[in-house]
């Protein structure tokens, strides 16, 4: 098994730090791993965590000093079975491959991220939701089962029916409860590889809000691009696409013939090297304003493909470069039904303070899964990316999250990379029901990331 | 841990009496960091760092931990970090800021006394550098901030004692920064020019001075950005970049 000491950051590219990588390529040699890493002593015992394609912002799969168990050569491969309309794969697919096989078999996974270059076992590590929340909840709801080792090296298998506690412990549990190696988990037929989408813009947050929360329940998909750098009236206008999966009906008669051809595309890279400070207050206004300008007023059943539609930014590989050496932050909360004064507030002082955002999208949340640590709840959520360097960053999202828990709400851990613990531990009141979880299967703690070092989870 | 906009959550100082270095761990408190170890010689008796430590609890430390730590004594440098180590779990930064000034016709009539401040200056921050080093290695994660000196880019005839000490400091500390490299622990060092302060009450002050607390905002600022090397002011880099080629002739003239 090849073992290397690496640097490593989250997509975010902040806080980087060593930790010797592995990549097992089976379950036994997992479990090997993690005895390993369990038999080490005082202050040589750093712990050990898995690593997907290390698209969660911050610092939830990296762990300082200690063992990342690199899951991608973990025995590649898929099996479909239509009878239970499921997918088996091993938890370092990433949802890219395994789209490529599932549209041309007419099938698409139950939940995809913005991005598609995330692994099965990330997605359910972090219960991953999608534009389908409102309507299919978060990915934990759709896997039927999982294979977990657990640091003692035993090889579990689990499902809501079959080690309930363990099994939700595990969904949106950041890696904690061992390392999964294999799930079975839900997809969806599809008739082709399009989608049929609905396009609407809106003048301000109001008319935002409302529109979303009137049209929703008609969508399968729903999100909405929000400008947050547009000031005084136009304050939370935004771009709100909505879609069904497209039928062979839909599509003009040229695509017919073939309806599943699938045709992910990366156009271009982001460069090795960009300068700080590129993406700016001026920069990010002069995109906003552009984009906001050449969407549709109104568009209704346009055809998109899936990678389009569902993945815009993976056209740019590496597209985390464009914010300059110092890296950036996400940040995502969600706050409840009732709370959108909070949203309104939080929108507000982001365009007052020119914070230059230009991925930011406001999307409504359905119901959650019972995971306690799974983000996802009903409500409002908002997710948006700043340059790390931005001069009062730290300032501005702890008053966000001091906002953000006094409304019930609270923060997207595989995002977050600077919170604070007691306001993360607040946030999540189910945490000692999940501690206790996890104490039953890592009793000495052997599980542990630089995430969970810094929140004290 | 260092989290993504530059706040840690401990600090170990070395030179806990370090009028500078208590201004950064104060900064460092204020933006979120909880726990703290003062190390200094005689730190653990009874009221030694009393005043500090109630300064930093005000600030909002959580912790903070007295340490005994002797400069002169290198055979005890590597217990001292390990012992750090237990109070607060990892060392997130490492504040090096342990020195003497000391005064230059002293040094030339008393060359022992002269030496021993080098000692502390400069041959202490050699062993206990290279054991937080090793300790930051093995944790993966962690940042040495070394307080140099203006002092030691072009050492004077002045003060040239304390000058080449910081020299010695200043080499020793990139080479440390370089061999450090992409093991997860990084190096900052901080070239401050006059700051007043009471180790500094007895020479006159010097252009482009700077506070303590002006320093703390650089050394945080830096953290943010990962910056290798601090001056403060940062006029100062310029100004020296011109200093460096002055004739010889001239520059032993240099009043102080």
């Amino acid at each position: 098994m090849r073992r290397q000491r690496r640097l490593l950051t989250g997509w975010g590219r902040t806080a980087p730090t060593a930790a010797t990588v592995a990549r097992p390529r089976t379950t036994e040699e997992v479990a090997l791993l993690l005895r390993e890493a369990g038999r080490r002593e005082g202050t040589r015992r750093r712990g050990a965590i898995a690593r997907g394609l290390g698209r969660s912002y911050g610092d939830a799969a990296q762990c300082a000093g200690g063992l990342v168990v690199d899951c991608a050569d973990l025995a590649p491969g898929y099996r479909i079975d239509p009878e239970s309309s499921t997918v088996t794969a091993s938890s370092g697919t990433s949802l890219a491959d395994l789209m490529e096989h599932l549209v041309e078999h007419g099938y698409f996974v139950p939940v995809t991220p913005g991005t598609r270059h995330v692994t099965v076992g990330g997605a359910i590590s972090a219960d991953i939701h999608g534009k389908n929340h409102h309507v299919d909840s978060s990915f934990g709801a759709h896997v039927r089962s999982l294979t977990l080792v657990t640091p003692d090296g035993a090889e579990r298998r689990i499902g809501p029916d079959r080690d309930p506690d363990l099994f939700w412990a595990t969904v949106g549990g950041m890696g904690m409860t061992g390392v999964i190696t294999e799930a079975t988990f839900g997809i969806i037929p599809v008739e082709t590889a399009g989608v049929r989408v609905d396009t609407d813009r809106t003048p301000d947050l109001d008319s935002t809000l409302a529109v979303m929360s009137e049209t929703d329940d008609h969508y399968h998909y729903t999100v909405c691009w929000i400008d947050l750098l547009a000031r005084g009236r136009a304050m939370g206008r935004g771009v709100l696409t909505r879609a069904h999966h497209a039928q062979v009906t839909d599509l003009p008669p040229r695509r017919r013939r073939a309806p599943l051809r699938y045709t992910p595309r990366t156009v271009a890279g982001a460069p090795l090297r960009v300068p700080p400070r590129l993406l700016n207050t001026w920069s990010v206004r002069a995109f906003n304003t552009a984009y906001y300008a050449r969407a549709p007023k109104r568009a209704r059943g346009q055809i998109h493909e899936l990678s389009s539609f569902f993945h815009p930014l993976d056209a740019v590989r590496d597209w985390n470069r464009m914010y300059g050496p110092h890296g950036l932050v996400q940040y995502q909360f969600v706050v409840p039904f009732g709370e959108e004064p909070t949203l309104r507030r939080i929108v507000a002082r982001l365009a007052s303070a020119g914070a230059p955002s230009f991925l930011a999208v406001l999307k409504r949340f359905g119901e959650g899964t019972p995971a306690p640590l799974s983000f996802p709840c009903p409500g409002w959520t908002l997710a948006l990316d700043l340059p790390a360097d931005l001069p009062g960053l730290a300032r501005l999202l702890r008053s966000f999250d001091e906002q953000v828990l006094a409304a019930g709400g609270r923060l997207y851990l595989a995002k977050d990379s600077r919170a604070e613990p007691a306001v993360v531990h607040a946030m999540y009141p189910r945490l000692g029901e999940w501690r206790r979880v996890r104490q039953s299967v890592d009793p000495e703690g052997v599980l542990v990331s630089d995430l969970a070092r810094r929140l004290e989870l | 841990m260092r989290n993504a906009v530059g706040a840690v959550d401990s600090v170990l100082l070395l030179g806990g009496r370090s009028e500078i270095g208590l201004a950064i761990v104060e900064r460092l408190v204020r933006d979120g960091a909880r726990k703290v170890v003062l190390a200094a010689r005689g730190a653990e008796e009874p009221d030694r760092i009393t005043a500090s430590a109630e300064r930093l609890r005000a600030a909002g430390a959580a912790e903070v931990r007295p340490l005994d730590f002797d400069a002169a004594r290198p055979g005890t440098h590597a217990d001292v970090i390990d012992a750090a180590a237990k109070l607060v779990g990892d060392l997130d930064i490492v504040i090096d800021a342990f020195g003497v000034l000391g005064e230059q016709t002293v040094f030339e009539a008393d060359p022992v006394a002269a030496a021993d401040a080098a000692t502390a200056t400069f041959t202490g921050h050699v062993s206990a550098g290279l054991a937080v080093a090793a300790r930051l290695k093995e944790q993966g994660h962690g940042i040495l901030v070394v307080l140099s000196s203006v002092a030691g880019v072009r050492v004077r005839r002045a003060n040239f004692v304390y000058g080449a000490a910081k020299a010695g400091l200043d080499g020793f500390a990139q080479g440390l920064g370089d061999a450090l490299h992409e093991t997860g622990a990084r190096v900052m060092i901080v070239r401050p020019g006059y700051v007043p302060t009471q180790m500094s009450a007895h020479v006159s002050a010097a252009p482009f001075p700077a506070t303590a607390e002006q320093v703390a905002d650089a050394v945080a600022a830096g953290l943010r950005t990962g910056s290798e090397i601090v001056w403060v002011p940062r006029k100062l880099r310029f100004v020296f970049a011109g200093l460096r080629l002055l004739p010889r002739a001239v520059w032993r003239r240099m009043p102080r």
